[in-house]
């Protein structure tokens, strides 16, 4: 299915041509570029090796399947981890059915995963792409250079999971032009999108906004990485200056892109609701994307507050480290130092001579093995030996002996529903609880103990569950400072009734607020 | 233990004027006290076993530090396998590991299979066991203080080398420099770019580590020091999560640290420490630029 890593992608017109040796600065132009049109060359590969695949896939744009694969994983790149891969093949499979309705959704899924798996290049050992170019070096000689990177990279998560992360090269791919720098590009495009929202052309806001994510997600990255440094070592950091300057900047910046996408978010609120009113198909389509715009804006909002409690947990992991590093007694003897003396020296050295370097550590710094000895005696018995039959099912279960509990509730079912048929009232019309109390004991002397509990109950109604679980009445108990009359129980006489509840208007505003 | 030991001494102190054959006493070797050495040394071939676990170990270890002539027989009886004794003490036993070219000796190909045929394997597996050790004795220090025990994860090892290289591949464009390695001469190409071309993990069918990934590589460089005695599994988080034990920090300083750097200064790269830490904060005016790029603080 996939294609061993591929080595000619560069158009050998481009670099073997007969053209005279120029200097080494155009050549380094041309490289850039060689290189730049080689991360394009996997998706273009994959239309081509479309046609090589068993069955009859050319109807599907795998191009267009691969950008969309990489815009998702991009797009759902979080702090620790990366995009899973299950739901980014899910989340292709609409686009790959809307190319080929007709086709069945295993076909679909099959295409999806094609072009996932392409990306990641997985019959490769290195998972990556090769490309050879050619440049002049500064004596005129013409040498070939190969050129390795990857476009989706798989990464560890929690629990040993896989996930997936877009490459710097495919970032650059999809988006362009992303070597600005980070901060002041997030601000252009979001004045840019708050001009936009003013003059009301929301369909280049929205592509303002999703570039303004795309700079959130790569600022927040950024900054994990920063914070990891500051991990490894106390005084591998400046913790007097840089670090805290730093982390104060990064907090204002969280303040600050906080209060701008919040009136943003405003903005566009208003701009949907006003669409709201008129109903022509104009209007109903800004009404769309405003409404695909609050989205955006609000996953801009998630990223910053995530960003913000992983700096506010900057200072206490500084100071546990300190306790740990610095005010420990200082050992007799400096030892080797393993990083700064084997591991920086030995990384920028070829790989030849570093092979050895590394071979000297690994034999003596793996310990010993015993040696396996075999007998022949052991080995015949051994080789004579009927293998274990596997019992395919395990071994039987045991017949649990189930012993029936006793039913010790203090009311039985009946009397539950009969105290609910009681309680359910007319939501105009409610009533008092001695009212209640004495038609209850008209029916079952035990039933008043129930209706009491429930009234008290009531007195306190759940109304956040009521509002999650989308409930459309809602019992209730007042107060009323009426003393309450009755041979069994005393305190105030509760007024119960039935609230109605705006069971649609609850689900907009649970949408609204996820 | 150490009074019996001060009163043994007071006694071959006093003894030793009056027995002019000291001599004597070590040729009055049994066929016993050979048997004792060399049970000593196969509790040293177990390096996962805890001298503290096992009484007869323990005695074992009481005589050879109490009595010298015991002592050079169990020194003599590992020799002769082809041991070298890095340490003989409570805390890690009778540290023993493989002289070169002796039959208890690691090597490469039996290690893993592709790294006898694939450089790039080789070196990946090789680097692997020196990032562990770098990552479990971070500073100077850490490696010579006795008492010092290092932890580690897999991941956090992958992740340290990977910013190292990141690092490198970032200096190397400050400069210009094209470290695309040229196709006829792979040997040249920098030892970075391997590890930085290299997957960090992989889907595999089977939910399995993939093999051939840095993570991959690493976790078997962990689970084999765990097999030797090195290390111990503390937990499952951040890809396996280990600690070192003594006999670890024995055999990087006294065996494997100084080994590579005798093969390090014969390349001619004499790198200098004068004690201090290397990993040093960032220059006065580009470090937040640097360092929000880079990740890594590392000006070597």
């Amino acid at each position: 299915m996939t294609s061993p890593a591929s080595t000619d992608l560069a158009p050998p017109q481009l670099s073997a041509g007969p053209r005279p040796a120029q200097g080494p600065a155009a050549d380094e132009g041309l490289a850039r570029r060689l290189r730049a049109l080689a991360c394009t060359a996997p998706l273009h590969d994959l239309d081509a090796r479309k046609a090589n695949l068993a069955g009859e896939y050319t109807v599907y744009a795998m191009a267009e399947v691969a950008l969309a694969a990489i815009d998702l994983i991009t797009l759902n790149m979080d702090f620790d981890t990366g995009a899973d891969h299950e739901q980014i093949v899910t989340r292709l499979l609409p686009r790959v059915a809307a190319q080929a309705p007709t086709r069945p959704t295993a076909e679909h899924e099959r295409v999806a995963r094609w072009v996932l798996e392409n990306l990641i290049n997985v019959g490769s050992v290195d998972r990556g792409f090769r490309a050879v170019y050619g440049t002049f070096g500064t004596d005129g000689v013409y040498t070939r250079r190969d050129y390795d990177f990857k476009l989706i990279e798989e990464v560890p998560g929690y629990g040993g999971g896989v996930y997936l992360r877009t490459t710097d090269e495919a970032v650059n791919v999809l988006v362009g032009a992303l070597d600005t720098d980070v901060t002041s590009a997030q601000i252009a495009a979001e004045v840019k999108l708050e001009v936009l929202i003013n003059r009301g052309r929301l369909a280049d806001a929205q592509l303002a906004a999703e570039q303004a994510r795309y700079r959130t997600v790569q600022y927040a990255e950024t900054l994990r990485k920063t914070l990891e440094a500051t991990r490894r070592n106390v005084r591998a950091v400046d913790w007097l200056q840089t670090v805290p300057d730093m982390i104060a900047e990064a907090l204002d910046h969280v303040a600050d892109r906080y209060r701008h996408e919040n009136a943003i978010l405003t903005n566009i609120r208003r701009v949907r609701d006003e669409a709201e009113a008129t109903a022509d198909v104009r209007t109903a389509e800004h009404k769309r994307r405003a409404a695909e715009l609050v989205d955006i804006v609000k996953d801009c909002i998630r990223r910053h507050t995530q960003l913000q409690s992983r700096l506010l947990e900057a200072g206490p992991l500084f100071r546990a480290e300190q306790d740990r590093q610095a005010f420990a007694a200082p050992a007799a003897y400096t030892g080797l130092d393993l990083y700064g003396q084997l591991v920086a020296p030995v990384l920028p050295l070829p790989v030849e001579g570093a092979t050895r370097v590394t071979d000297a550590f690994f034999a003596h710094g793996t310990g010993l093995r015993t040696p396996a000895s075999v007998r022949l005696g052991d080995l015949v018995d051994l080789l004579l030996t009927p293998p274990v039959e596997r019992e395919h099912l395990g071994a039987e279960m045991p017949e649990p002996d189930l012993i029936a509990t006793p039913d010790d509730s203090r009311f039985s079912e009946e009397q539950l529903a009969s105290a609910m048929r009681l309680l359910d009232l007319e939501h105009d019309a409610p009533r008092r609880l001695s009212g209640l109390l004495a038609e209850a004991r008209r029916l079952d002397a035990d039933l008043p103990y129930l209706v009491a509990l429930l009234a008290v109950h009531a007195a306190s109604p759940p109304v956040g569950t009521a509002y999650r679980q989308g409930e459309e009445r809602l019992l209730f108990a007042v107060d009323d400072g009426t003393p309450l009359d009755d041979p069994e129980f005393g305190g105030a006489d509760l007024i119960v009734g039935t609230a109605l509840l705006d069971a649609v208007g609850m689900a907009a505003d649970r949408t609204e607020a996820t | 233990m150490s009074e019996t030991h001060a009163e043994y001494t007071d006694a071959w102190s006093e003894q030793e004027p009056q027995q002019p054959p000291a001599a004597s006493t070590a040729s009055a070797v049994t066929p016993a006290d050979a048997a004792d050495a060399a049970r000593l040394v196969s509790f040293g071939l177990q390096p996962k076993l805890l001298p503290a676990r096992d009484a007869e170990y323990t005695e074992l270890l009481r005589r050879y530090r109490e009595d010298p002539a015991f002592a050079r027989l169990a020194d003599a009886v590992a020799t002769g396998l082809g041991l070298v004794v890095l340490e003989v003490s409570p805390r890690a036993g009778m540290a023993v590991t493989a002289a070169e070219d002796s039959v208890f000796a690691v090597r490469m190909g039996d290690y893993a299979r592709r790294a006898s045929t694939d450089s790039a394997d080789r070196f990946l597996h090789g680097l692997a066991h020196l990032a562990v050790a770098a990552m479990a004795f971070p500073r100077p220090e850490d490696l010579a203080d006795d008492a010092y025990i290092g932890r580690l994860t897999v991941n956090g090892v992958d992740a340290f080398v990977r910013q190292a290289c990141l690092r490198l591949e970032q200096r190397a464009e400050e400069q210009g420099e094209n470290t695309d390695p040229a196709s006829d001469a792979p040997g040249l190409e920098a030892a970075w770019r391997i590890y930085a071309r290299r997957s960090a993990t992989g889907a595999t069918k089977d939910a399995r580590r993939l093999a051939g990934s840095t993570t991959g590589i690493v976790g078997k460089a962990a689970a084999f020091l765990t097999d030797s005695g090195f290390l111990q599994r503390t937990g499952d988080e951040g890809g396996g999560s280990y600690r070192t034990t003594a006999r670890y920090q024995l055999q990087v300083r006294d065996m494997a640290g100084s080994a590579a750097m005798a093969e390090l200064l014969e390349l001619g790269v004499v790198p200098v420490s004068d004690g201090s830490a290397t990993l040093l904060p960032p220059p006065e005016g580009d470090d937040l630029e640097l360092a929000a790029d880079a990740g890594l603080p590392f000006h070597a």
